[in-house]
Order: structure tokens, then C-alpha cells, then sequence
């Protein structure tokens, strides 16, 4: 069953944004693929591209301003993006939902967040509407909220509940695919875990992948199996978990590592990286990264595509000054 | 199971006690209280118009033209010896579904494609916006006259030419409301789940972006009263013999100096609706507000 093992691939994913006149080239030729039942991380800064990857792969990105200039999105061996609009209908929200990042504008304002459950459920089984509904109090109560604030509406929530009422929305139709974007990040540390529980177990019920945005690399180390870094919309480094925790090779990684304060380190400061992301109407030649690169030589800045290094098997890095070099 | 259906009539007297919560808030604020009451007295005088009207409104009294308001006659007589009172609530029901029709064209067609138009965008928003910008380029009277005399008068066409007018206008405000909401993440969320282009638009968007219309509309009823009654001063509009506000104000104009009745009492009735209306539409405004949920 070669169909099953990549349950998803993606083939250098071009995704740019036009916005007055300018270019902006969010997601720079992205290549990844999922298991069945794994969960993939992505990792990076604010508009390195991870939402607008997930939001592609759904094929939701609003055009305009969004365009996907190439690529492929197989799932499941399918092209999304050469499926007509009805086809699509039926990959979207059966084999894969979303979890949304912003639980303030993820939610119609003028329905009943039950109404929007039930919703979801009514377009992808043949239930009737008392069972939807049962569905639907008991997808709320599974991610903690009464069943009785069905008929509530998104403005008398708070933001924590609107996020889990999100989640119940994503997992409702049991997807075989789950992107997760930040789905714990509007969410207080206890609650964090439990969400995090809730998705582990329903990951392992049904044998759901799961693509995981986030920036929390405690988050990762705990859910993830493999991990992709992204910097300006690039994978600069794709590995299994124990690969990245425990050799990360690239200096973004590195540095992102160096960024987050240790239990074992004596050290009073933590070492962010210097700088910040590149605009990215106006990549830097060659490495996006260079600028910013505490290794970097004269040969980073030279024009051309930095080709991905195969470190281990399944650890790839995308820097010349690994591999050997070092 | 129980529990559902337990669900189920919550959630219906949830939807009335919404539409029961504005009505509240309308009937909690005296201003738009008493704009109510205006509006329905006149509506209910002119339904039941046959009933209240002393006389017919083609019965000629010979001994009481250009008759002044008395007992007999409330309102005065007009050159015929028609009684101006009957007219006059005979005429509201001309006037008031007049405006009231051409409101609710006028805010169903926006709507429809105003929301086609700014969910589309792209090419279709800018070739409907440009149609916009060659109807816009006309007055809106102007527009009217034109459709007046080219299709004549009568009740329907006055209709559709003081619709015609405000659609250009009421297609641009719309759409423009959907360029904002069109870039939320919930519609996106929406597409995510499988919904359909039509349920997307219908379900989801027109529900975030009706209220203003709603108020706009009942506003522009009664600027289409008023329309129609410049349609029928000038002339168009619809036609004597049937006594509508506008064109009561227009056979009054040859006598206003000697018998200004004749122009006062019609006139009296379209500034009370247009009154009560605004009234309303304030009230109204605030009411479906959703941010002032309570």
C-alpha cells in the first residue's frame, strides 16, 4: 500500500502574495511528505509561511491576493490542485480539516458556535439533524464546554473556549488529515496540555496525521515525529525529532535552540538571534539566512539555490557550511 | 437523544427570543417607539382605508369645491369636491407600497449581487463595478424620469424607476462590505469544512453584513416616497385619477396661493411617513446592532 505510506506530499509548493503592486514571496518551493499517523512540526518565525503551506494544502488561501505559482499537493495520490471545485468537496474537511490559528476570527460572529458544529457534521455524514446535534454536544463536551452553550454565540466565549470550540470543529468530521495551526498558542499551559492530550489520543484512535504549526519547540519535542524548520519560506531543516533535538545541524535551528532558556545553562542571558526575518518582497541572494548567519562566508551570499544536504538518513539541512565542511 | 431534542427547542426559542430581543431594544428606545406608531397607524389607515374613508374617492361634491377643512369634509375638498381626507388615506396605500416595494427590490437585488460581486472578486468585481460607475454616472432622478417616460407611467414602472436608481448604490455598499469581511478567517474556516459557494455567501457572510443594509433600507423608504411624489409632480408617476400622495401634491400646486390645503394635508402625510420612518430606522440601527447585545 505505496498510497498509504505517503498519505501526503508536497512538491515544491510556490505560493507568493501581490499586495500593491509588489511580489511577496511567502512559501519559496516547500517539498514535504506524511505518513499515515505521523505528525509533521513546522517550525519557524512569524511569516516564514507555515499558515499560508497549511492554508494551501486545504486550497482556502483567498485569491486574490494569494497565488500558487507551481507545485504539487498530492493526497492520498491526488492533485488538490488540479481537482475541480467539486472534487475538492470532498477531500476538504472529510480527509482533512483545520484548526485555525486565530480563535477571534475563526468563528461566524452572528451563528451559535453549536450551529457551526452541527453544521460541519451535517456536510459530512448522513445524519439526521437530532443526531448532528448529539454529535455536536458531544464533540463540545469532549474538548470541556458544557453541552448546554450550544446555542451560545462566539462573543460570549472567551478566547480559550472559542479555541477548543475550533478544535471540536476540526476533529468533528474525523479527518484522516489534521493542520494544526498553533492550535495551543491562544491557550493557558494547563488547558494547553490537555488540548495537546486530546489531539495525541484521537491521533492514535483514529490514525490521523497531523501537520503541526507552531513555535513552541517544548510543544514539538512532545508530539511531533518529524519536524521541518522553515525560514523564509523555505525548509531549512527536515529531520525526525531526536535528529533535531539532538543534532541540529543548521544555524537557524541552532539558533533557535540557543533562544530558549536552558535548565542546565548557568548563563543570565539567552542568545536570540540577531536581526530579523528578511522582507520578503526582497529575499537576500542565495541563503535567505546569511544575513542574519553567524557561520556565514562570502559564498552564502552567492546567487543560486542552496541545495538540501542529506546529513543521516531522513536528516536534511539546507546549508553549505554543513555537511562535512564544518 | 433527549438531550438533542431538549436541544432542539432551545435553539428555537433562542431564534425568536432573538428576533423578540430587537424588538425590545426598538420598543425601549421612546424614539424610534413612537416612530413605530406612527408608521403602523398609517399603514393600518391605509388597509383598512375602505372602511374609515367617509366618502369615495371619486365622489364629486359640487357644493363643496375648493371647500375648506370643516366637520364635514376634514381635510377640505379639493377642485372636483372630492373629499381630501378619503383620498388621502386612499393614497397611502399608493405611496406607502410604493416605497415599501421599491425598498425591499432595491435592498434584495443589492444584496444578491452585491454579495456575488464582492465574493468573487477579481474580474467579475471589476466589470460589475464599472457598470456601477456608468448607472452611478446618471442621476438617480434623472434615471427615474428616463425610465418614466420612456416606459410610461403607472404603478409597476414607477416602481422599477425609483428602484433602478438606487441600485448601483446599494450593489457598491454591499460589496464593499464584503471586500472587509471577505478576508476573515471564518469564511475560510467555512470553505475548510466543505461549504458550498452559495451556503458560504448566503449563510455565512450575509448574515455579518445585512445590518447596516436593513437600516439603509428602511431609511431609503422613505426617500422613495418622496422620489415617487417628484415622479408624479412632474407629471410621471402614477396618474390621476388615483389619489397618490405625490400626485395629490401636483393637482394642488395650480391653487397653492388661494387653497393651500389643497398641497398642506398630502404634503403633511409624506413628511409624517418619512418622519416616522427615519425614527424607526434609528431605533432600528441600534437595535440589530450586535455589539450591543445585552
Amino acid at each position: 500500500m505505496e498510497q498509504n505510506e505517503n498519505f501526503l506530499q508536497v512538491r515544491d509548493l510556490v505560493v507568493e502574495y501581490t499586495s500593491g503592486g509588489q511580489v511577496v514571496h511567502a512559501v519559496n518551493g516547500v517539498s514535504l511528505s506524511l505518513d499515515r499517523g505521523q505528525t509533521l512540526g513546522l517550525v519557524g518565525e512569524t511569516g516564514a509561511g507555515k499558515t499560508t503551506i497549511a492554508k494551501a494544502i486545504l486550497d482556502i488561501l483567498p485569491n486574490p491576493p494569494a497565488k500558487v505559482r507551481s507545485g504539487e499537493i498530492l493526497v492520498d495520490g491526488q492533485d488538490i490542485l488540479k481537482l475541480s471545485e467539486h472534487e475538492k468537496l470532498k477531500i476538504r474537511g472529510n480527509k482533512i480539516a483545520m484548526i485555525f490559528q486565530d480563535p477571534m476570527t475563526a468563528l461566524n460572529p452572528v451563528m451559535s458556535v453549536g450551529e457551526q458544529i452541527t453544521e460541519a457534521v451535517l456536510l459530512h455524514n448522513d445524519f439526521t439533524r437530532t443526531q448532528a446535534e448529539a454529535r455536536t454536544v458531544e464533540m463540545l463536551e469532549m474538548v470541556g464546554i458544557p453541552g448546554q452553550r450550544y446555542v451560545e454565540f462566539p462573543h460570549q466565549f472567551s478566547g480559550g473556549m472559542k479555541q477548543r470550540v475550533v478544535i471540536a470543529m476540526a476533529l468533528a468530521c474525523d479527518p484522516e488529515l489534521l493542520l494544526a495551526d498553533e492550535p495551543t498558542t491562544a491557550l493557558d499551559v494547563t488547558i494547553q496540555a490537555q488540548v495537546l492530550e486530546m489531539i495525541n489520543d484521537l491521533k492514535t484512535k483514529l490514525n490521523t496525521s497531523m501537520i503541526l504549526i507552531t513555535h513552541d519547540l517544548g510543544v514539538v519535542a512532545e508530539t511531533c515525529d518529524n519536524v521541518a524548520v522553515i525560514y523564509a519560506g523555505k525548509i531549512v531543516e527536515f529531520g525526525t525529532k531526536r535528529d533535531l533535538f539532538k543534532a541540529p545541524a543548521h544555524p537557524y535551528t541552532l539558533g533557535l535552540f540557543d533562544s530558549l532558556p536552558k535548565m542546565d545553562d548557568d548563563s543570565k542571558e539567552l542568545h536570540p538571534i540577531p536581526g530579523l526575518p528578511p522582507d520578503p518582497t526582497n529575499l537576500p541572494r542565495g541563503c535567505s539566512f546569511h544575513p542574519r548567519c553567524p557561520r556565514a562566508t562570502e559564498a552564502c551570499s552567492r546567487e543560486g539555490e542552496i541545495p538540501m544536504i542529506e546529513l543521516s538518513p531522513g536528516h536534511f539541512c539546507r546549508c553549505i557550511r554543513t555537511g562535512g565542511n564544518n | 437523544m433527549t438531550e438533542a431534542k431538549t436541544n432542539m427547542t432551545r435553539k428555537k426559542s433562542r431564534k425568536q427570543s432573538m428576533f423578540l430581543a430587537v424588538l425590545k431594544r426598538i420598543l425601549k428606545n421612546p424614539v424610534s417607539c413612537i416612530g413605530l406608531i406612527i408608521l403602523l397607524i398609517l399603514i393600518l389607515s391605509a388597509v383598512f382605508a375602505p372602511l374609515l374613508a367617509p366618502y369615495s374617492i371619486t365622489e364629486m361634491d359640487y357644493d363643496s369645491i375648493y371647500a375648506l377643512p370643516s366637520l364635514k369634509h376634514p381635510f377640505g375638498c379639493d377642485k372636483l369636491g372630492r373629499d381630501l381626507f378619503s383620498r388621502c388615506l386612499y393614497g397611502g396605500r399608493y405611496s406607502l407600497s410604493l416605497g415599501f416595494i421599491a425598498a425591499i427590490c432595491g435592498f434584495t437585488f443589492g444584496q444578491v449581487f452585491g454579495i456575488m460581486v464582492g465574493y468573487a472578486g477579481g474580474k467579475v468585481d471589476n466589470i460589475a463595478m464599472r457598470i456601477c460607475d456608468v448607472l452611478q454616472a446618471i442621476p438617480g432622478n434623472l434615471l427615474a424620469i428616463l425610465i418614466s417616460t420612456t416606459l410610461g407611467s403607472g404603478f409597476g414602472n414607477t416602481i422599477l424607476a425609483m428602484t433602478v436608481g438606487g441600485l448601483a448604490g446599494s450593489v457598491r455598499s454591499t460589496r464593499a462590505m464584503c471586500l472587509k469581511e471577505r478576508e476573515m478567517e471564518y469564511l475560510q474556516a467555512a470553505k475548510s469544512i466543505n461549504c458550498s459557494r452559495a451556503t458560504i455567501m448566503y449563510k455565512h457572510m450575509l448574515p455579518n453584513i445585512v445590518a447596516p443594509a436593513i437600516v439603509g433600507t428602511t431609511m431609503s423608504i422613505g426617500g422613495t416616497i418622496m422620489g415617487a411624489a417628484g415622479l408624479a409632480y412632474i407629471g410621471l408617476g402614477i396618474q390621476p385619477p388615483l389619489p397618490e400622495w405625490g400626485a395629490m401634491l401636483s393637482a394642488g400646486r395650480e391653487q397653492i396661493l388661494y387653497y393651500p390645503h389643497l398641497m398642506i394635508f398630502p404634503g403633511l402625510c409624506i413628511a409624517v411617513t418619512v418622519l416616522a420612518i427615519n425614527l424607526f430606522g434609528d431605533g432600528l440601527r441600534d437595535a440589530i446592532d450586535p455589539k450591543l447585545k445585552d
